[in-house]
């Protein structure tokens, strides 16, 4: 392996490409049944099944969140099962639920460029106390139009999005520090900011001298989570890539690969590629925070939402945020440095003793390994070579601490063990990696299929992994599964990295594309997990909290249906005097005081999804009906042995009818 | 009656204390589908569960079989009993101070021939309850009725119905016992009393 990988490093990027692909030619050629994945069995540990099996009724170990990136969602698998337990909703409407087509949910999707009901999501992280991930929260990024949102994990569910001003591509997002003071989120493009919260009217030519990037500061509220930006640092227009936070010693620092320093307008697979060194940006963030505290923030006009769903009424609620605080780095001396990193980085990944930052250069031959310590040397010392914008670059082997030799191709992205070992993820060579961070060798390497992207262990970006298992998150598939058709399955695989030698475990399809994942310990969050909402604590304005209570009222062109549901029936069932034209809001209440008892809502015809209602709470739908008739309801979900009976129907009449509004169960009741 | 009797029937007395830190009786379901198990807890002064919304589930899932919803409002039992206790407790104490035997003696047979009549009266209900079901009910199966066990388990459809006292009832017992007790013990200081009389 070693030889071969001496000869592919030699050799031009291009030819390592076919070598590659030669090789997984070869290994098709020995596949056990006809289409079936190459390698099937090959690097599977003998006590797989074993190792993995969850019987039935038992619960898996670990919970672990994997992005959904194009579907905009999050997925939750137990591990080591790999059995999927939940998608969260997070960036798109889920007709599944209703997300974001429910008149509560639809103010989560808002932005300043209107309702925009799909992101492309890519980072999941777990909020964080003492360094260690605390099961709390989860924050997630939204890539395509930038915003941040925050899952509460004591009811899976997305409680607050907030959109970033100043940024396009909210790629190297979100990263909490160690104690959640700030969750950072940079910008993947840099644009030509008009410095009045939009982007300006330029010609492409003008990038060199225009466009910026900027890295937001996002304040969490220690108890409750509520998210609020507090500053940005406007930087020089690279592409900032990923980021991850120091630990330990470092802890006051972040760190963030950038790319495209040549900054290329066009083309950027060449014009991106051309510098044989980008950047490595390391911001003291504590630093920026005490600065933008003493004043030194300049404030500028902007317009971003901020989404957040109340706990009590289950209603979202946009707020537009009218201005931000920035800093410049050419007036906060010591905030931030540049360290020269090798060609186009991608991931960054510190160690959990917080000494060692890895960057794994996806064009790179070796894994450069920055010292935290060498660097507050150079600090010292001034060991610059020159400044960008004002910030001082950093000689390069004044900070760098080693280089792992021959790691394999296309290095993305790096996890720790807590045992001094380091595993990346090569995304060209479709490997895993391990080697040891006290020689910077490689002692081990595991075949994945195909094409790893991010990797993950848990709490593997803490400064207290838990080196049992690692995710590895695949983009291709090809044979691995029965075919689909064209468009296939992404899939993890689950790695036993518990001993000397890794062993392959459990392989399995994932939703959308996982890129990069979390995961905790079950017991640190399935005992916070809620099982239905207390009704008396419902606070949503037309709830409905008793049968008798149910009501059907018209208020101009607007009928409002405050109806109940409980096994197995809704109450009103019959409704009439509703016209052509009239919108209708039905607030359905969910009575039940049950665990695992939603009830569903679907109407005829509505151009909605259906909204599903959990016990306690009060969801509602909004239907316009276009024409005269008489148009059934129901229960979606299969709450009772009755639920087939849960149903009703509402009659539609002309516009300027006399029937007169009336609605009833079981029995008649007298007009409203 | 010596010092450690009168110390034992106010024991006895405050015992029946229990009756509103703990339930009386409680009834458990269980059925695949609620592997949490499904309770209901009589108390001297209410109805409850092992949930806020226990008793709404029991309601539930008894309307499919057309039984009556239960609410505590409609036993008047619930708002008489509390008094009934107290009245025991008071009695007790005034007993234990004036320290007379067949008091003792009258406390107790009172108390169980009250516990007879509360054990009765919930039986009764039980009746009720099972066989009194509504002829429209979704779910009638020829024959069958529903009345819960009044002591140890039976079979209702898909439900297993385990019905035991608890800790409150334990008051009642504990009360019944340490008057007996005392009722018996002080038997000889009694005679002596008799005694002295005898050759006074």
């Amino acid at each position: 392996m070693k030889s071969l990988f001496t000869t592919i490093k030699k050799a031009a990027p291009a030819a390592a490409f076919t070598l590659a692909l030669a090789g997984g030619t070869a290994l098709q050629g020995c596949s056990s049944g006809p289409g079936e994945g190459s390698a099937t069995a090959a690097g599977v540990a003998s006590d797989a099944a074993q190792a993995v099996y969850v019987a039935p009724g038992k619960h898996d170990e670990y919970y672990s969140f994997l992005s959904g990136g194009f579907n905009g969602q999050m997925s939750v698998y137990g591990l080591p099962s790999g059995r999927l337990l939940k998608i969260i909703p997070v960036f798109t409407q889920h007709g599944e639920n209703g997300y974001g087509y429910s008149e509560e949910s639809k103010a989560m999707l808002n932005t300043s460029h209107g309702f925009v009901p799909w992101d492309d999501l890519h980072h999941p992280k777990l909020s964080r106390t003492n360094g260690m991930t605390d099961g709390r929260w989860l924050f997630a990024n939204g890539n395509n139009t930038p915003r941040v949102a925050r899952v509460d994990l004591s009811t899976f569910e997305t409680v607050e999005i907030m959109e970033i001003p100043n940024s396009a591509g909210n790629h190297c997002s979100p990263y909490p520090t160690d104690n959640n003071e700030y969750v950072i989120a940079g910008t993947r493009f840099s644009v030509p900011l008009d410095m009045k919260g939009g982007t300006a009217d330029v010609s492409m030519d003008e990038y060199k001298d225009k466009f910026r990037g900027s890295i937001s500061f996002i304040k969490v509220d220690q108890e409750k989570g509520d998210m609020e930006l507090d500053f940005q640092i406007l930087v020089p227009g690279f592409d900032y890539d990923l980021a991850n936070g120091g630990k330990g010693p470092s802890s006051d620092w972040v760190f963030f690969t950038t790319y495209n320093t040549e900054r290329s307008g066009t083309l950027k697979e060449l014009g991106a590629s051309q510098n044989d060194r980008d950047y490595l940006a390391a911001v003291n963030w504590k630093l920026a925070a005490k600065y933008a505290a003493e004043g030194k923030a300049k404030e500028m006009p902007a317009y971003y939402y901020h989404n957040k769903m109340d706990k009590d009424s289950h209603i979202a609620k946009s707020t537009i945020k009218k201005s931000v605080r920035y800093l410049l780095p050419e007036d906060c001396p010591g905030m931030m440095y540049l360290i020269p990193a090798p060609k186009s980085p991608h991931g960054i990944d510190v160690d959990p003793s917080g000494e060692h930052m890895v960057v794994s250069g996806k064009l790179a031959a070796t894994i450069p390994v920055f010292s935290f310590s060498k660097m507050q040397e150079a600090i010292k010392n001034k060991s610059f070579d020159g400044e960008i914008n004002g910030i001082p670059v950093f000689k390069y082997e004044s900070v760098l601490k080693a280089e792992v030799p021959e790691p394999g191709l296309g290095p993305l992205h790096t996890e720790f063990d807590g045992k001094g070992n380091a595993y990346t993820s090569m995304f060209v060579s479709s490997e895993i990696v391990k080697w040891k961070l006290s020689d910077f060798t490689v002692v081990d390497r595991m075949p994945v299929y195909y094409s790893v992207g991010h990797l993950m262990i848990p709490g593997g970006d803490t400064h207290t992994p838990d080196g049992k298992y690692l995710v590895a998150m695949n983009k291709i598939t090809k044979d691995r599964y029965l075919p689909t058709g064209p468009e296939l399955a992404h899939s993890a695989q689950l790695i036993d990295i518990s001993g000397e030698k890794m062993r392959m475990l459990l392989d399995f399809p994932t939703v959308a594309e996982p890129h990069y994942a979390q995961a905790i310990k079950a017991d640190r969050v399935a005992p916070n997990s809620v099982k239905f909402y207390d009704l008396a604590k419902n606070k949503h304005p037309y709830a409905v909290k008793k049968e008798s209570d149910a009501s059907v009222t018209r208020e101009g062109n607007i009928v409002r249906v405050k109806m109940t549901a409980i096994r197995s029936h809704m109450t009103p069932d019959n409704i009439e005097g509703v016209q052509v034209g009239d919108t209708v809001l039905f607030h359905v209440t969910n009575l039940e005081q049950d665990w695992d008892v939603p009830h569903g809502f679907a109407v005829m015809g509505a151009n909605t999804a259906e909204t599903l209602i959990m016990p306690g709470a009060t969801q509602t739908l909004r239907w316009v009906p276009k024409k005269d008739g008489v148009f059934p309801f129901y229960c979606t979900d299969f709450c009772s042995a009755l639920h087939q009976e849960m149903q009703g129907y509402i009659r539609v009449s002309p516009k300027g009818s006399k029937v007169p509004i009336s609605f009833s169960t079981g029995k008649k009741k007298p007009a409203a | 009656m010596k010092a450690y009797h009168k110390v034992l029937m106010l024991i006895a007395s405050l015992s029946l204390g229990l009756l509103f830190l703990f339930p009386m009786w409680k009834i458990y379901l269980k059925a695949p589908q609620y592997p949490e198990g499904l309770e209901m807890h009589i108390w001297v002064n209410q109805i409850a569960g092992n949930s806020d919304g226990a008793i709404q589930n029991f309601n539930i899932l008894n309307h499919y079989i057309g039984m009556e919803p239960i609410h505590a409002d409609s036993f008047a039992e619930l708002r008489i009993m509390p008094y009934i206790v107290i009245f025991f407790i008071v009695a007790g104490i005034v007993v234990a101070l004036l320290g007379k035997r067949k008091l003792v003696l009258g406390w107790t047979v009172l108390l169980m021939v009250a516990g007879a009549a509360g054990i009765l009266d919930f039986y009764l209900w039980l009746n009720k309850f099972g066989t009194n079901l509504d002829p429209s009910a979704p779910i009638k199966v020829p024959g069958m009725t529903y009345v819960p066990p009044l002591l140890g388990s039976k079979q209702l459809l898909n439900f297993d119905a385990l019905s035991l006292p608890a800790l409150g009832s334990l008051g009642i017992g504990l009360a019944i016992l340490l008057a007996g007790l005392v009722y018996y013990f002080s038997r000889s200081t009694a005679q002596v009393k008799t005694a002295e009389k005898v050759t006074a």
